[in-house]
């Protein structure tokens, strides 16, 4: 039995979730160039990327923690695999899941932000631990409304934590995307994915024109490798949360495998087009952004969620 | 058997970074470099990118005449470069001070101070002037790692 566990935990967990965001980082990458008519990078970039980036050299800055330097790529990591380990294994059995499991989803989803901060701040780079501050406020702005949208499907689905049990009412009764309040809860969603990816309008944190990468600007060779695949892999497994609690899952009988691809790939390309058509804003308007018009849209789906709409 | 450090370089060929470090040029250089990157050339295409840390850089390209006070900064940044690491020289001052050769502020050129892997000559070189260089490293590099004597 704990095999079967295993082999999830390296296969679906790992390999698979790799691929495929190494795979949507490639999309990511190519749309950007077609919308500034370039021809962009070929297929493999991002995986020789990474590549290159575990041969080079690690180094670490005079007087930083480094204990703490060399674990937080780490800690993010592992909490992204664990995360899309449960993803896969409720998507495939959903009888298999446990009591809360969609709190523990929801809460190591957070963890790639924060180790995040920590690395910025254990580098001790004044650049760095501004961009980590950034981070922090960006996760306390965003971190509300995208609670508020998930919970509209915990009272849609007769008030469950169980990510199974969200899926098999889904089947049954069709997506929560068709109702009013799934559909105002999803946008709030989508605009909230954008900043746990800290992609264009909300790439604060990490601006490359004005702070120079932020956090990760003192990391080199395989702390920078495993950062660049967690990135690559959150591209995947956020996308697929999203599917899950709201479009009803991906499946891979007959056409259903042609509709799976097409959720994820219509939800890569949103964000890829959304990243190319805005403007950076600043961390006081992403606050304001976020804690202001989201987070009443939010409250006004829970309450048409309650109301049966 | 495979040398280790020739699969490293091998990598690095294909997805170069770039630290672009300005040592008191007149900025010539420094937008012709810019230009590569724009839909006409489009450096991306060969996995090459601009990169705004000195710690997630391959390739370190200088341009400008190396003056006193940057040549102290040009030695700390390629003492931070994780190596493997190649060096580019671009435009005439890099090269050979350019017209800047009398100067007191500029008493010997770059590659007195630092190991240069590819000089690109002009003032300032053309954006295919660019790219052939780099292309001829890229070839250089490829050279040596197949004998197996490292640049």
């Amino acid at each position: 039995m704990i095999y079967i566990y295993i082999f999830y935990f390296l296969f679906f967990g790992f390999l698979l979730t790799a691929i495929i965001g190494l795979l949507a980082s490639w999309i990511d990458r190519k749309v950007t160039a077609k919308v500034q008519y370039r021809v962009g990078p070929p297929l493999l970039q991002p995986l020789i990327d990474i590549v290159k980036l575990l041969g080079k050299e690690t180094l670490i800055p005079a007087g930083s923690s480094k204990i703490t330097f060399l674990m937080a790529p780490v800690i993010g990591f592992a909490s992204v695999i664990l995360v899309s380990t449960l993803l896969w294994i409720n998507n495939i059995y959903p009888a298999k899941s446990f009591i809360g499991d969609l709190i523990v989803v929801l809460y190591l989803l957070v963890i790639p932000s924060i180790s995040i901060i920590m690395g910025g701040f254990a580098s001790r780079n004044p650049l760095a631990s501004l961009g980590a501050s950034r981070e922090m406020k960006l996760i306390l702005s965003y971190e509300l409304p995208f609670i508020l949208a998930i919970l509209v499907t915990v009272i849609k689905s007769g008030f469950t934590f169980r990510l199974g049990e969200i899926l098999t009412f889904q089947a049954q009764n069709g997506a929560f995307v068709r109702s009013w309040s799934g559909t105002l809860a999803l946008i709030v969603a989508i605009i909230c994915m954008q900043a746990k990816l800290a992609l264009v309008p909300f790439d604060i944190p990490e601006a490359e024109t004005e702070i120079v990468g932020g956090p990760l600007i003192e990391y080199s060779g395989s702390g920078l490798a495993i950062y660049k695949l967690m990135k690559n892999m959150l591209l995947f497994t956020l996308p697929f949360f999203l599917i899950i609690v709201f479009i009803g899952g991906l499946r891979f009988d007959g056409i259903h495998l042609l509709y799976g691809g097409l959720k994820y790939i219509s939800l890569v390309a949103l964000m890829t087009v959304i990243r190319n058509t805005n403007p950076r804003v600043r961390i006081d308007q992403a606050v304001k952004f976020f804690w202001g018009p989201m987070t009443i849209i939010a409250i006004i789906a829970i309450i048409l969620a309650l109301l049966g709409r | 058997m495979i040398d280790d450090m020739s699969i490293k370089l091998k990598a690095l060929l294909k997805s170069p970074w770039v630290f672009h470090l300005s040592t008191g040029s007149c900025n010539n250089c420094d937008i012709e470099i810019l230009d590569c990157l724009t839909p006409r050339f489009d450096i991306e295409r060969f996995g090459m990118l601009l990169v705004g840390s000195i710690k997630h850089a391959d390739v370190l390209l200088i341009t400008g005449s190396g003056n006193r006070k940057s040549m102290e900064r040009l030695k700390r940044l390629y003492k931070q470069i994780p190596k493997p690491c190649l060096v580019v020289a671009v435009g005439e001052c890099a090269l050979s001070r350019g017209m800047f050769i009398h100067s007191y502020n500029c008493p010997v050129p770059i590659d007195k101070i630092i190991p240069v892997d590819v000089y690109i000559p002009g003032c300032p070189p053309k954006p295919e002037a660019i790219i052939a260089g780099v292309v001829k490293l890229i070839e250089k590099v490829k050279k040596s790692t197949e004998k197996k004597s490292l640049v």
